[in-house]
């Protein structure tokens, strides 16, 4: 079996699953925010119950329009913040503790290796890289996953992505997902696993390997999963300092003669930074193939690349630079922790004396919700996960898809640039 | 036009393409809500402004490969099943939409290169039990996989509430404390 597959019939309590079943698993961790969090309490209150399954089990994080942006959402936050209250669920996490919710559970040790993790946002798929089955649902299966701790399962095919080598600077997760996502296309892996393994994962940082796992539903991904490693192993040691979580995790690995439906190999060298056009992320091209595109927003954050490392990059290239003259600079640390950080390593000074606006951690931009929509005719280069028509804003702006180092050095230049057009 | 029955539908036919992801379905500018009127009121505006003033009760969606990728707000089935649409058949559904539609009771049917056999403003009629597509303008006749058994009983109980509601049997068993 596959690593996949072995994690969910642990869940099922099953000895083997083969793809194409269909199976009701038993979940570690439910996690819902303030966009689908409201349709899943009112869909939980018909079920005429008044306590959840575990209220030890279930994270509500208000990320997306918070603070909030108007009054409706902060009724829908309010509703929320009473429903957690009113049925005691510890995970609740308030505007000033809160973070973007993919980079917060890793980073709060509320997701370790081996669990099945099911939440009503699409980049749930993020937690893989911990070695965990986790994957997106709608409001219904999260509510009825509140009231029995259950959800409901076609075993996916797999597919296998071997990494060999070592990304070259300037070049990080995002762009070996984007190449990928490029290759395969928004369809490639459409109802599947994506399983990551080779030798040059070793290499590859936490932040990085998030990075790859978050952005597996843009290739239509059930789920992606990493083999949990040294690294994985002291991420975890540490985020499980806080003892959110009193049980041990669960190492699970694929068997050699696992049966995968495609495989595929990088060679991490060879890939340069990749540039996502307009309007879906397997637009792809090299950022040697992108022509002179000239920009008016840069946004840097999301529970893509949102985190340490991403920002560490970014000021790396800021340092020295001023954001130029035509274009609004936005960053968002993505958790209360990584801003905090940022602030100590002098990070978020080198941002503000380039010009740059940082921000509390919110979703907002990255759905054109708000704190950085897009007017028309705007084009905007997003460290973000999708360009869809509209996504970021009017209907007729534009958003090109890049990882943190491409998106500072645009924001230098003014137009899509390699990092290296400003490192010289 | 209407639905004929819990699981076959006859309507006039919406055409849309490949790739129609859930931000177009419904933006998330407006999902400051979680009213199904007022979600329908905005359906695919960013690709048809005018789908939301034309739809008529029992039409039908007809698109391409991977309808409803993205996000996985619960709000695009219900934006459409709010417009009055009956039934969605595509080529092919991205999962997290394929089930979220399921899941709150609205029908859908893959059929492989659905959007190229009907056009825009056809009538067809669908029998998702069957799996079958008649498309009543032109006359041809189409088959599909049916539905898995246990996705029909979903669909059976009005959806996985409605089932999960059966299965507690009014009197939860909930457990847990950290």
């Amino acid at each position: 079996m596959t690593v996949t597959e072995k994690i969910l019939a642990a869940h099922a309590g099953l000895d083997r699953v083969k793809p194409g079943q269909l199976i009701e698993a038993q979940c570690d961790m439910a996690l819902a925010n303030d966009i689908t969090a409201p349709l899943a309490i009112q869909e939980f209150q018909k079920l005429g119950i008044d306590r959840v399954w575990d209220r030890g089990r279930i994270a509500l994080v208000p990320d997306h329009f918070t603070p909030n942006k108007d009054i409706k959402s902060a009724e829908q936050a309010r509703y929320v913040r009473e429903f957690a209250r009113g049925m005691g669920i510890v995970h609740y996490f308030e505007v000033g503790e809160m973070g973007i919710e993919h980079a917060l559970l890793p980073e709060k040790g509320l997701v370790i290796p081996g669990d099945l993790v099911i939440g009503a946002d699409s980049h749930t798929c993020t937690y893989g890289a911990l070695g965990a089955f986790s994957t997106g649902v709608g409001s219904t299966d999260l509510a009825c996953a509140m009231a029995t701790g259950k959800a409901w399962f076609r075993v996916p095919e797999s597919i296998r992505f071997t990494l060999k080598g070592s990304l070259s600077k300037w070049v990080s997760g995002k762009d070996v997902i984007l190449k990928i996502i490029g290759d395969i296309g928004v369809d490639g892996a459409r109802y599947m696993s994506m399983e990551f393994t080779g030798e040059g994962i070793e290499k590859l940082s936490m932040d990085n390997r998030f990075t790859i796992a978050n952005m597996v539903i843009e290739a239509g991904a059930k789920n992606g999963i990493f083999p949990v490693d040294e690294q994985t192993r002291r991420y975890v040691a540490s985020s499980m300092k806080e003892g959110k979580r009193k049980d041990q995790y669960r190492v699970f690995e694929s068997d050699h003669d696992a049966p995968y439906a495609g495989e595929y190999e990088y060679v991490l060298d060879d890939i340069e930074p990749q540039v996502a056009y307009p309007h879906l992320p397997e637009n792809v091209r090299g950022i040697s193939e992108t022509d002179e595109i000239r920009i008016h927003q840069v946004v840097i954050g999301s529970c893509t690349n949102g985190r340490l490392e991403d920002l560490r990059v970014c000021a790396e290239i800021l340092k020295g630079h001023r954001v130029h003259r035509e274009v609004r600079l936005l960053i968002f640390p993505a958790t209360q922790k990584i801003y905090l950080e940022a602030l100590r390593e002098g990070l978020i000074e080198t941002m503000v004396e380039a010009g740059a606006a940082v921000s509390t951690p919110t979703c907002g931009p990255c759905l054109g919700g708000h704190m950085g929509v897009l007017a028309k005719g705007e084009v905007a280069v997003s460290t973000t996960n999708r360009n869809f028509v509209g996504r970021m804003g009017h209907k007729e702006s534009e958003v090109y898809l890049a990882s943190p180092a491409v998106a500072a050095a645009s924001a230098v230049t003014g137009k899509i640039s390699s990092p290296e057009e400003v490192m010289k | 036009m209407s639905s004929t029955s819990n699981l076959s539908f006859e309507g006039r036919v919406f055409l849309f393409g490949n790739n129609v992801d859930t931000d177009v379905i419904i933006p998330a500018r407006y999902l400051n809500t979680k009213d199904p009127a007022e979600l329908a009121s905005h359906c695919m505006e960013d690709i048809d402004r005018e789908f939301a003033g034309k739809v008529q009760e029992g039409d039908i969606i007809v698109a391409g490969e991977n309808f409803g990728c993205g996000s996985s707000r619960e709000h695009a089935p219900i934006a459409i099943k709010a417009s009055g649409v009956s039934c969605v058949i595509a080529s092919s559904f991205a999962r997290i939409f394929y089930r979220n539609a399921i899941n709150i009771g609205l029908p859908i049917l893959e059929l492989k290169d659905a959007s190229s056999k009907v056009g825009g403003g056809d009538t067809v009629q669908v029998d998702l039990q069957a799996g079958t597509l008649i498309n009543r303008s032109t006359g041809e006749t189409f088959q599909s996989e049916p539905f898995p058994a246990f996705m029909q009983e979903i669909i059976n109980a009005g959806g996985l509430i409605n089932r999960v509601k059966i299965q507690l049997g009014g009197t939860a068993q909930c457990t847990g404390l950290p």
